[in-house]
């Protein structure tokens, strides 16, 4: 394994301030060095939302607080935020100086607590772990320190029809808006009520606390956010059904809707299946149309169109664009890069779901967050046709050296700008067809 | 004038080196004077993330051409640094570089154990790792909190390495948390450069002006064609070899005086490169004053006014029609403004204010250093500003604190706000301000430069539907409280340092 990453494709622990940040008039309070907050608004980019970014309140460690200790800074700038800024949740996250400093923040969250405050800390140093995982750390905080203090208005499992959904990490899924949206209108289209809890379209802090009384958890993610469903599980009671890609297109978009259905009904949702499965079968109709116009260009088109794929990804859409690809495009998946940091405890599972994308294809995949290392396999590969690499901004470099089309869909995401698009669902395989040859058809003048 | 010690691994933070400070509110004038007879810095009791030495290292040494960067610590600290491959990339052309390579970043992604047992083997076996994979000139190693707190010997890896590969492996020391003042990073950045990269003239070269600047456009090429001189444009798209050879300069001269303070001085101290003495061409009396600078420099005055003489004739008739334009458009008022950037730009910007006659009624500037490294009261900007275009009010020595902006913006309500830092402008817009942020340094310099700059701010003041738009639908976090405070409610007096 190399000593060092390159091109990092994620950043440390306090990069899940924006998991903060996505909950809407929540703050996230920085007691860090000075350049943390920076670092982060700099990897994410457009991401500042209502108060993250340069509102963020810090305490912007000096020489002084890491010798003397930086509790009392932190003290009077938490005060000072409930003054200053206008916000339903304020969530402490430490950085690296605090974190070996070793200041008792939640202590200190405590006596605010003691007053009524809604304040949650938790620690972020970034040395402990990176951002895919600090961001289980948040929410569970959140659900420790916030969220339980709502219970008894909020019985566990009180609502069956209820769920709450972890899907994309906010911000690191460059389509976590949009695809958090789309999830909540295909489950509702199911008959379910969905707690999204992140983004304009979860109803805020309101919603965090109702939390207990979804029926219910859906996760779905190739290895991050597992913490959260299972302290969930033991907090309230709520079981969980683990959908372990990101479903993108039809046929996975259905299995993901199939699987949810049979799990709710299996936990007592009062659910009309049979309204349920017409749901499905409409959006699929409705996306199948659109295949079927797109077929002949796909056939036919003469020019020149891409054959096959490299995507230097999260595993989630490693996994979940290859299938679409290779069944619904006809883009088959050449070797796939893991650039998440996947813990090797999981690797076997995401390869093995990997594997059973074709009977017929052996599709290689590597682990490697030293993304530089796989471009450098990249650059050493070669295959028939015309290629096609899905990746971060750090690959369009890679793309141009090796004439490759390229689509930007990971973070860093420095040339290209996302807003609301969604990849997830039936739509989401529609819209990945359209980047993909916006761009192809875009390189013909 | 301060002491530069090139024996020392670490550069001096700039707070003790020349006494700058982050935190002031009062006039200019009051500002420039206090600077004079000892400067008292104020601590705020609320602040907002501000941003740190490490990212302004990163920027002087990602940016040179061919050279590769490492940072020793978690991953997050060196997580923004792909935007400056992407300036590398997009600004390019501007400087020449036809074929830009991919920048190469690395982090040594410390973890809890690292911390626990240290880091130095792993910054090792990553230099070592770097070179093999890159064979880089130059690998620049920019240390961080954590490292700098469980206290890693960084000198001594960087240097074994250095001795083994044959390459210059410089070692930055720009731990966010050791200064105040991020500008410091620069001087980190400038200061590992000069130990490891920059060597001792083998000749003077006459023809040949270092220009310490950023990655903005090319302007002094045709400044110096006159003078028989070439700009060598230092740190970012710079090589190992024209950084070496920068001490064969004839002179040194600055797009900003904080940014280049310590390496001017550097230069100059160390290795007999003089730096012109006036601070950088904003407004037309500076500008004048800074082209006789540079003849007097290069004993060459008369050419000096020459070009003096025929650029006025080109200009300032230009000039003259845009400053009616701006009166047409005041009407019986004058038209106000507002600036906010860092020091020493945001003091330029407040000179070309001066010169359009747009009157600056207030200021948000990043930090103040009261003399900069080479000790020469002629460097300094804003004491040039006040001279030639008077006082600015509600001077604020701020560090990117959105908090204290957004209040006085509130308050004052100018016709315009110029900024040149990201994240500003969006107050502006928010409160139906027509903003500017114009991120090339260059862009408003010299006679021509009045003109393109005058003429932005033309078509900012004319096209503000969409921030009237967004001021109606703007979403505000800040408290009703909070807005009806004085600006500095939370900037309380300390002792001074001096």
């Amino acid at each position: 394994m190399s000593s060092v990453i390159e091109q990092e494709r994620y950043t440390c622990a306090i990069g899940a301030l924006q998991s903060v940040v996505a909950i809407p008039r929540a703050v996230p309070i920085l007691h860090s060095g000075p350049g943390c907050g920076d670092m982060i608004q700099g990897f994410f980019e457009r991401s500042t939302g209502y108060a993250g970014g340069s509102t963020s309140p810090c305490t912007n460690f000096s020489e002084k607080e890491v010798v003397f200790g930086g509790i009392e800074r932190l003290r009077d700038i938490v005060a000072n935020t409930y003054k200053v800024l206008d916000t339903d949740l304020q969530v402490i996250l430490t950085g690296c100086t605090a974190g070996i400093v070793g200041d008792d923040v939640d202590a200190l969250a405590e006596e605010f607590r003691e007053e009524g405050k809604p304040l949650v800390a938790v620690e972020t140093a970034g040395f402990k772990c990176n951002n895919y995982e600090a961001h289980s750390l948040v929410v569970n905080a959140i659900i420790d320190q916030y969220v339980d203090m709502y219970t008894k208005d909020n019985e566990s499992r009180s609502e069956p029809n209820t769920v709450n959904l972890f899907a994309s990490v906010p911000y690191q899924d460059p389509f976590w808006k949009g695809n958090l949206g789309e999830y909540k209108r295909l489950l509702e289209g199911l008959g379910l009520k969905v707690h999204i809890l992140f983004g304009p379209l979860s109803d805020g802090v309101t919603e965090w606390q109702r939390i207990p009384r979804a029926g219910f958890n859906i996760l779905v993610s190739p290895w991050y956010g597992i913490p959260i469903v299972e302290h969930l599980e033991s907090q309230y009671g709520q079981p969980y059904t683990w959908f372990p890609h990101i479903p993108v297109g039809a046929n996975e978009t259905e299995r993901f809707l199939k699987q949810v259905l049979s799990f709710a009904l299996e936990q007592g949702a009062e659910l009309d299946k049979e309204k349920a499965e017409a749901f499905i079968k409409r959006e699929s109709e409705a996306y199948y149309e659109e295949i079927d116009n797109l077929a002949t260009f796909l056939l036919e088109f003469r020019y020149g169109l891409p054959n096959h794929v490299h995507i230097l990804h999260d595993a989630g859409y490693v996994v979940g664009l290859s299938k679409f690809l290779l069944h619904e495009v006809g883009i088959v998946p050449k070797e796939q890069f893991v650039t998440d940091n996947t813990p090797t405890k999981f690797q076997e599972q995401i390869v093995a779901e990997l594997a059973s994308t074709s009977s017929k294809r052996k599709i290689p995949i590597l682990f490697e967050p030293d993304a530089g290392l796989a471009q450098e396999v990249i650059r050493k590969l070669s295959h028939e046709g015309r290629g096609l690499i899905i990746g971060s901004g750090w690959d369009k470099e890679l793309a141009k050296e090796k004439d490759y089309d390229f689509l930007s869909a990971a973070l860093p995401s420095p040339y290209r700008l996302v807003m609301t698009t969604n990849y997830v669902g039936f739509s989401g395989g529609l819209r990945v067809i359209e980047d993909i040859y916006h761009n192809v058809l875009a390189t013909y003048r | 004038m301060s002491k530069v010690n090139l024996n020392l691994p670490e550069v001096q933070i700039r707070e003790i080196r020349i006494n700058s400070i982050t935190g002031f509110q009062g006039g200019a004038e009051e500002l420039v004077n206090c600077a004079k007879c000892g400067l008292k810095d104020n601590a705020r009791s609320f602040t907002q993330c501000v941003g740190c030495a490490t990212s302004k290292a990163a920027c002087m040494t990602i940016l040179v051409q061919d050279g590769a960067v490492i940072s020793h610590g978690p991953v997050g600290c060196s997580s923004c640094y792909h935007e400056f491959a992407f300036t590398y990339r997009v600004n390019s052309l501007l400087r020449g570089v036809e074929h830009p390579t991919q920048r190469k970043i690395y982090s040594t992604n410390l973890t809890e154990n690292d911390t626990v047992y240290g880091g130095n083997e792993k910054l090792a076996k990553a230099i070592r790792e770097v070179y093999e994979r890159t064979h880089p000139k130059v690998i620049f190693v920019l240390t961080t909190c954590a490292v700098g707190i469980i206290g890693d010997d960084v000198e001594s890896v960087c240097d074994e390495a250095e001795e083994e590969l044959g390459i210059p492996v410089a070692a930055i020391f720009c731990e966010g948390f050791r200064s105040t003042v991020w500008t410091t990073g620069f001087d980190a950045g400038y200061h590992g450069i000069a130990r490891k990269l920059v060597k001792p003239p083998r000749k003077r070269r006459e023809d040949m002006i270092n220009v310490i600047n950023f990655w903005g456009s090319d302007v002094f090429a045709d400044w110096f064609a006159p003078f028989g001189a070439k700009p060598n444009y230092i740190t970012p798209y710079s090589t190992v070899e024209s950084l070496t050879y920068s001490s064969e300069a004839v002179a040194t001269v600055q797009a900003c005086s904080t940014l280049g303070s310590y390496l001017g001085a550097v230069l100059e101290q160390e290795f007999g490169v003089p730096e012109l003495p006036t601070a950088p061409p904003y407004g037309v009396v500076q500008t004048d004053r800074w082209f006789r600078a540079l003849g007097k420099l290069l004993g060459k005055e008369e050419i000096a006014e020459q070009v003096i003489a025929e650029k006025k004739a080109a200009y300032l008739p230009k000039i003259e029609e845009l400053k009616k334009k701006f009166r047409k458009i005041a009407g019986e008022r004058s038209l106000t403004a507002y600036v906010t950037g860092g020091a020493a730009h945001g003091h330029a910007l407040l000179s070309v204010l001066g010169e359009l006659g747009i009157k600056a009624v207030g200021a948000a500037i990043f930090h103040h250093d009261p003399l900069f490294d080479n000790g020469e009261p002629d460097n300094d900007q804003l004491a040039q500003r006040v001279r030639d275009y008077g006082d600015v009010p509600n001077f604020n020595v701020c560090n990117k604190q959105e908090f204290e902006l957004v209040n006085v913006l509130n308050r004052l309500r100018p016709d315009l706000l110029l900024a040149r830092h990201g994240g500003m402008t969006l107050w502006g817009a928010k409160l139906g301000i027509p903003s500017l942020l114009i991120g090339d340094e260059h862009y408003s310099m010299g006679y021509e430069g009045l003109i393109k700059y005058g003429e932005r701010i033309l078509e900012t003041l004319e096209n503000d539907e969409f921030v009237k738009n967004l001021e109606k639908h703007a979403v505000n976090p800040y408290t009703k409280w909070w807005l009806s405070q004085q600006p500095n409610t939370f900037l309380a007096k300390k002792e001074s340092r001096v």
